[in-house]
């Protein structure tokens, strides 16, 4: 296939072809789309352990006596919360509520902050981060210099273990360790967060000890089930669990709220951040729309974009992610809709190919780890 | 995975044409293709009686990450779905030439078939792709 642009490659692009990987454009990025197989490597994830390779997300660093106050005047989670050590999921909003990007927030040090961003939204979060810049901070941008690999699923912990020392039952849910060494793969940032519903690490490394790292973990964790993970599998694993995705479930027109992850949105803290009082106005007035789950009964599979309708015909929103489910086997989707069709078992209908098929709203998260 | 019959017809859209007794033909998609789409989740065919337009849209396939149409590469009638995929959409990826075919098709202009590929024309036309 040939493209105009030229894709950027992670320092893993080299490896891809030794575990059979398929190839994609995505957002300007050739990335692996999958390994073996989505349905596959989704099943390894959710029973044994998948390896993901996401050295396309970003890293900025946020440093400087006024480090914290800065970051919590952009965010919509109240960063004052955590310690050393630990990492906070958030949001940012422009001043109308609707999403930039969402990302985690790592504190490294009293004055020294790590945010991990979304790979499309990289040079957008940081010139936004920079013209808001206030006080004694300095800002860098070190995505290029940083690898991030993931080992995700139940046995992630113990595949894990089988390269270090560092005992990892002490780094709890959101919680992380540095300059850990893994088998000779010095300063590693070993954290307990993940993008698919299971257990498991997120491991971010300097770009030149990727291949390394890759090559020991499927080495040990092969006798455990461990995958070389794709994309494709890591969407399926993010959606089952309700796991928003920038560009579909967020947007600058979808704000934290409305997409279902209020939890990240602390409009009761000091800061008059960016997009708080928009944020308020919604919650004092009560949401118009909401994300729910959906599933389709008829024949049809829910994708991003299609169109939402009531049983009278109403057009009342549209699908955000939507695919055949590898571990409900059903046919499921995100959607915003209005208000009041947003009551689990409510009947509804999807547009799929000009046909209103039939569909119900359903519980999320779809899937949750036992 | 089964190896292509020297018999099969190919259309550029990457679908196989088997010629049955009289005009009747079975279609299916390529070993190429179900490995570039991937698992197969679900079949959208058409149904029997429909009429089909060669080049035109016929159906899709939904693999987990996308949907692909499918383009009809004959003219005719449809008489017989393969109802087994509804259940088993797999069948296309595990066996694209044979339980994995899609529909049998009346051919109302049998010539058409002289426009499509030959096994050799396809490979041929694959490799190009590739470079």
């Amino acid at each position: 296939m040939s493209t105009e642009a030229v894709l950027k490659r992670t320092p893993l692009f080299e490896v891809y072809k030794n575990y059979g990987a398929k190839v994609i454009d995505f957002g300007g990025w050739e990335l692996p789309v999958q390994f073996s197989g989505i349905i596959e490597e989704h099943e390894a994830v959710r029973q044994e352990a998948g390896l993901f390779d996401v050295s396309h997300m970003g890293e900025i660093v946020v440093e400087g006596k006024d480090a914290e106050s800065f970051i919590d005047s952009l965010v919509t989670n109240d960063v004052t919360k955590i310690d050393i050590n630990q990492c906070q999921y958030t949001a940012m909003c422009y001043p109308d509520g609707g999403t930039i990007d969402d990302f985690l927030v790592y504190k490294l040090a009293d004055e020294k902050y790590l945010l991990v961003v979304n790979a499309a939204n990289i040079e957008k979060d940081y010139e936004w981060i920079e013209q808001h810049a206030k006080g004694e901070v300095t800002l860098k941008n070190i995505s290029s210099d940083v690898a991030q690999v993931a080992i995700q699923g139940p046995k992630a912990e113990s595949i894990l273990q089988k390269l270090t020392e560092k005992d990892l039952t002490g780094i709890g849910l959101f919680r992380f360790a540095e300059h850990v060494n893994l088998d000779g793969v010095k300063d590693v940032l070993v954290s307990r967060t993940g993008y698919t519903g299971e257990d498991g690490f997120e491991l971010y490394l300097a770009a030149d000890d990727a291949k390394a790292l890759w090559e020991k973990l499927l080495q040990v964790g092969e006798e455990d089930g461990l995958k070389p993970c794709g994309l494709g599998a890591r969407d399926t694993l993010r959606f089952e669990a309700r796991l928003a995705l920038y560009g579909q479930e967020l947007t600058k027109e979808i704000s934290p709220l409305e997409a279902g992850i209020g939890f990240a949105v602390k409009t009761n803290k000091e800061s008059d951040f960016i997009g708080k009082s928009s944020l308020l106005n919604q919650k004092e007035e009560g949401l118009k729309r909401k994300l729910v789950g959906v599933e389709v009964t008829g024949r049809g599979i829910p994708r991003h974009g299609y169109k939402v309708f009531s049983e009278e015909g109403e057009e009342i929103g549209f699908i955000t992610s939507g695919t055949r489910s590898p571990s409900l086997k059903k046919n499921l989707g995100l959607a915003i809709i209005s208000m009041e069709h947003a009551k689990a078992e409510t009947p509804l209908k999807v547009e799929i190919r000009k046909k209103l098929i039939d569909a119900v709203v359903v519980k999320t998260p779809f899937y949750k780890r036992g | 995975m089964t190896n292509a019959t020297t018999n099969l017809l190919y259309s550029k859209e990457h679908e196989w044409v088997l010629q049955l007794e009289g005009n009747r033909v079975r279609i299916g998609i390529s070993a190429y293709a179900q490995e570039e789409l991937g698992d197969i989740v679900f079949v959208e065919n058409p149904e029997e009686d429909d009429e089909v337009t060669a080049n035109e849209l016929m159906g899709s396939i939904e693999s987990v990450k996308a949907v692909s149409e499918l383009y009809s590469p004959v003219s005719g009638v449809v008489v017989q779905v393969n109802e087994e995929l509804e259940d088993a959409p797999e069948m296309i990826n595990e066996q694209p030439y044979d339980a994995g075919w899609l529909v049998e098709v009346e051919l109302s202009d049998p010539e058409e078939l002289e426009s499509l590929l030959s096994e050799e024309e396809y490979q041929a036309f694959l490799k190009e792709g590739e470079e």
